[in-house]
């Protein structure tokens, strides 16, 4: 529904240029929510921006549901941007406008008539939840509110794709956490494809089906969520599941394991400790629900140098269990 | 003189000062507003960049500000000719006003206009809106409040303004109040037009800042 194709984009500010998107390549399948995480500066922001051309990229191809949008005169792209909604950080509502004076402006854009306007508008209203502020002008209610009218805006047009940009980050967690609800429950109800930027792995870890980590400009990991946690060094594992930084002792193994799914449910560390009569220590470890399924990272401490432990570092692989031995005296950076 | 004798004076010296502000002051809004816009959209990442175009109007405007009233009033006398067929009267002092007023406007419409949420304008963007709605519906619709406030500020100067239509024969309070209250040395004159002056003013700040409270939905 969303494919990108080496996007790059340069600015250039006196005589310097900075290449904010560095040959991104993204494709996201119709229905699905795809997560882009990075820190403020790695360029998610502007990568977004060109996906509705709001930022017009040097190099690369943007294609929404097989259309070319560079290859799009101004008209065109103006009606093809009446079927991508977008979201933002700040929700862009006009003050000047009541809550269904906003939702009502995009329709009033693409030309719909005033009698199928308010019919839409209270439709859309109803989807979000705020029939009851209708009337309400934006500096009077909630941000989670102000919120929902960006997303009641957003699919006035009954558009495929929704664009995300901060959307949450604005807000409290609790607010957060409702408002990402509802992202997935419109995404489930419509078949609405989403691509969201944000640098909170909350957002990632409750709704995204597919995430890639951006850093520098580039993607240094992309996939399914739960198929990234498994992998091995996965920045994304490491930012979610959050592991003491601690250098081995001589005489021991430390190993961290990521199970995903099917693997969490078997009692994997008693059978590991029952099989070759081992002490396992436990050092620290998680285990959340992501996307319906439970995924976890556990540090454990084996005795025994990691050479010794071959046999019992297969016998976890063979589990199913993604495995990281942590090398001694290496301490990792974790600064996420 | 008594009071009496003032008062008959008064009421048209008044009229006279209500008509040049009220057709100034129709023209500057229009003209200003035009200018104003067209200062934020062709600035550089604008609606409608064209930076060379933003730097000329940018100089006209200052030049326009720089000049005391005074001196453009009688500066632009030819051109008052050309538009109203006479230099003296009410009506010619109408063209300086104008043209006097229309920078000062300009410059708090785009005061104005930049202090809308560029958020909101990549929104409406992102929606496919074309410049034109932009403009309309979200720029100078957003900035209304501020557009009225600048209104106000713009129609108080415009009648200190009107105090000098006298050099190129015109009325109104100011004449007035140099005619009579100061070189007659009609104190009750002086006072009185002052006193009408003030109250005027007033009634416009007034009148100004109900409108934008009641177009500021916070």
């Amino acid at each position: 529904m969303i494919q990108i194709e080496k996007l790059r984009k340069v600015y250039r500010a006196r005589g310097r240029e900075v290449t904010a998107v560095d040959g991104v390549d993204l494709a996201v399948p119709e229905g699905e929510i795809f997560g882009v995480l990075g820190r403020s500066g790695a360029g998610k922001s502007t990568l977004l921006r060109c996906v509705n051309l709001l930022e017009r990229p040097d190099a690369g191809r943007v294609l929404i549901d097989g259309r070319d949008l560079l290859a799009l005169n101004g008209a065109e792209l103006r009606r093809a941007r009446q079927g991508i909604g977008m979201i933002h950080q700040h929700f862009g509502l006009l003050g000047s406008r009541t809550v269904a004076g906003n939702v009502a402006f995009p329709l009033e854009v693409m030309g719909v008539r005033r009698a199928e306007r308010s019919a839409r508008v209270a439709e859309l209203l109803e989807l979000v939840g705020l029939t009851d502020h209708a009337g309400a002008y934006p500096a009077q209610i909630s941000g989670g509110q102000k919120q929902r009218v960006g997303i009641a805006r957003a699919l006035a047009g009954r558009p495929k794709v929704l664009l995300s940009d901060e959307a949450t980050s604005a807000l409290d967690p609790e607010t957060t956490a409702s408002i990402l609800e509802l992202l997935r429950d419109l995404n489930r109800r419509l078949g609405l494809t989403v691509l969201l930027i944000t640098h909170e792995m909350e957002v990632v870890k409750r709704i995204c089906d597919s995430a890639a980590v951006m850093r520098d400009g580039r993607f240094t990991e992309s996939g399914p969520v739960t198929e990234l946690l498994a992998r091995p060094g996965s920045e994304l594992a490491r930012g979610l599941f959050p592991l003491p930084a601690v250098a081995p002792r001589d005489g021991v193994t430390v190993v961290e394991v990521t199970f995903v799914g099917g693997t969490a449910d078997r009692p994997f560390v008693s059978a590991l400790a029952r099989e070759y009569s081992l002490d396992v220590n436990i050092l620290g470890g998680a285990v959340e629900t992501v996307g319906g399924e439970r995924v976890g990272r556990l540090q454990l401490e084996l005795p025994g140098a990691p050479e010794a432990n071959a046999a019992q570092l297969a016998f976890l692989r063979d589990s199913g269990l993604a495995v990281e031995v942590r090398a001694p005296a290496t301490t990792e950076e974790d600064d996420r | 003189m008594t009071w009496d004798e003032v008062t008959p004076l008064l009421w048209p010296a008044t009229r006279e000062t209500l008509y040049m502000t009220g057709v100034a002051t129709l023209f500057t809004a229009v003209l200003g507003l035009l200018l104003g816009v067209l200062l934020v959209i062709t600035e550089r990442g604008g609606l409608l960049p064209a930076p060379p175009v933003q730097r000329a109007l940018g100089v006209v405007v200052n030049v326009g500000r720089s000049l005391p009233f005074l001196i453009l009033m009688v500066a632009i006398i030819p051109f008052t000719r050309v538009v109203v067929g006479t230099s003296i009267g009410n009506a010619a002092a109408i063209v300086p006003l104008t043209v006097g007023a229309i920078p000062f406007y300009a410059r708090l419409v785009e005061i104005a206009l930049r202090e809308v949420d560029p958020g909101v304008v990549a929104a409406a963007d992102a929606m496919g809106a074309t410049r034109r709605e932009i403009v309309t519906k979200v720029l100078l619709r957003e900035a209304r409040p501020g557009l009225v406030s600048g209104l106000t500020v713009t129609v108080i100067a415009l009648i200190g303004y009107t105090a000098m239509a006298g050099t190129v024969g015109g009325g109104g309070l100011g004449n007035l109040a140099i005619t009579y209250g100061y070189e007659r040395f009609e104190t009750k004159v002086m006072i009185a037009t002052v006193v009408l002056l003030v109250v005027l003013v007033l009634i416009i700040q007034a009148a100004g800042d109900l409108i934008a409270r009641r177009l500021t939905h916070k």
